[in-house]
């Protein structure tokens, strides 16, 4: 990072979020203003993944669970173990085996999706992030926020259920003036936003990173004197290492959501103790 | 990272005009995102789940259903073999039962038969002795005529004199067997 203050300010430009406002695919330059923003018209890069991220994984199940084999084939075997993890492993084991059977599909659904988009940031020719595009996740994370909050008042009626989540359980008195509000933010207001936070800024952070890594590695090499070049070689070798990196967490923060999705469905339909 | 980040803004505003907040969403993602994710979800929901569900539903029967299978076959099995253990013991004991009575009655004819030869042996061995014993006297009695007779007329011959008294024949023979009786030799 040192390096940067070494050069003349001007001759590299560091990546920063302009770096994610991809232009319109066949190169229309429009813009619109939303928010006091201006944005991008038109079909941009992330927009397509989302939707071939969509298709793949329909495509990639359907062929898996259509034989319906006893003995499954390899493809088959995948979408068992695909499917049977999110099933059992984020929805039984979270939400219990009573209710969790009605929220399989949607955290299948949900899993596979974010898993899909946050791997296109590694997968070589596409290498973006689908989910480092704010808008992408804020739409997700608050599906999220409806589906608990109204599972959660369908089961305890729209009282029982904000008593549910902002009254804790065994405490009396005056206490409760401080921990109502509190509880009541936690539970219902805050965590739709670091829902989408987590996942919007490990994405954006980790491609941010390895574009660093790629372009400060290109700088060293070709632009500055010969002695800087083994650091831009390190630069690269650590390039590739983030990069494994990156996998673990676009593979973690794709848990991390479904596995939060599935706690607060989990929450909002516990019994009062 | 001042140092850093200051060209890439001088960039940003030099080129957009004004600077760039990720946190501000594009609104066609926005709506993008959740109407691609909510037909991936009914797709899920109507085609793949229900699949996956029942090849799930499937195996754990067919698992069951042949462990069940299983288990009863080897209940069988094993009733099977109890029974016939039970009726090989049985056999063993008849086959047992069966030796020890003929041994029994093997014994039993033999002692019969031996008794029977015995009495049998002892039957003959009688009969023999008063056949004997009939035949020794009938030639005890025809001797002792012939033998007087024979005496009489010799002795007549002899002596010359008749014997022909029969009183006195009678006397003479008697005599002469007594004589013979208490072993006098020469006679023969």
């Amino acid at each position: 990072m040192s390096f940067g203050s070494v050069i003349i300010p001007g001759e590299f430009t560091p990546p920063g979020p302009g770096d994610f406002n991809l232009p319109a695919i066949g190169g229309g330059h429009d813009t619109f203003e939303f928010l006091g923003q201006a944005q991008v018209s038109g079909v941009t890069k992330p927009m397509l993944q989302l939707v071939v991220s969509a298709l793949v994984i329909f495509a990639l199940f359907y062929l898996a669970s259509r034989k319906r084999a006893m003995v499954p084939g390899k493809l088959q075997f995948v979408g068992e173990e695909a499917y049977g993890f999110v099933r059992n492993s984020l929805g039984r084991d979270i939400i219990g085996s009573h209710d969790f059977a009605r929220f399989v599909p949607y955290l299948f659904a949900l899993f596979s999706f974010i898993l899909l988009n946050n791997l296109f940031a590694t997968i070589p020719f596409i290498q973006f992030p689908t989910f480092s595009r704010s808008g992408m996740v804020y739409s997700l994370a608050l599906m999220s926020w409806v589906i608990y909050n109204v599972v959660g008042i369908k089961k305890h009626g729209f009282v029982g259920y904000f008593k549910l989540q902002s009254v804790p359980a065994g405490v009396g008195g005056p206490i409760l003036l401080l921990l109502i509000p509190l509880e009541f933010m936690s539970n219902i207001l805050v965590r739709p936003v670091t829902l989408a936070l987590r996942l919007f800024a490990n994405m954006f952070a980790g491609h941010l990173l390895l574009i660093l890594f790629a372009l400060g590695g290109e700088y060293l090499i070709t632009e500055m004197a010969i002695q800087y070049a083994p650091v831009g070689v390190l630069a690269w070798v650590l390039f590739i290492a983030v990069a494994f990196l990156e996998i673990l967490i676009q593979f973690l923060q794709a848990y991390v959501f479904v596995l939060l999705n599935a706690m607060y469905i989990q929450g909002a339909l516990a019994d009062e103790h | 990272m001042q140092t850093l980040i200051l060209p890439g803004v001088v960039r940003a505003a030099e080129e957009g005009g004004h600077e760039l907040n990720p946190l501000l969403p594009h609104p066609i993602e926005l709506i993008l995102s959740l109407v691609v994710f909510g037909l991936l979800f009914l797709l899920i929901r109507k085609f793949v789940a229900p699949k996956f569900e029942e090849i799930y539903t499937e195996r754990t029967k067919a698992i069951e259903g042949g462990l069940a299978a299983a288990e009863t076959k080897q209940a069988e099995a094993d009733a099977k073999l109890a029974e016939l253990e039970q009726q090989l013991a049985d056999a063993r004991h008849e086959a047992a039962r069966i030796r020890e009575e003929a041994r029994e009655q093997g014994a039993q004819i033999v002692a019969e038969m031996r008794e029977q030869a015995q009495t049998e042996a002892a039957r003959i061995v009688e009969h023999g002795k008063a056949q004997i014993e009939a035949e020794r006297q009938q030639a005890v009695t025809s001797l002792r005529s012939e033998v007087g007779t024979l005496a009489t007329t010799l002795a007549g011959r002899i002596v010359g004199e008749s014997l022909e008294d029969d009183e006195r024949q009678g006397r003479v023979v008697e005599r002469f067997l007594a004589d013979l009786e208490a072993g006098t030799p020469g006679v023969n």
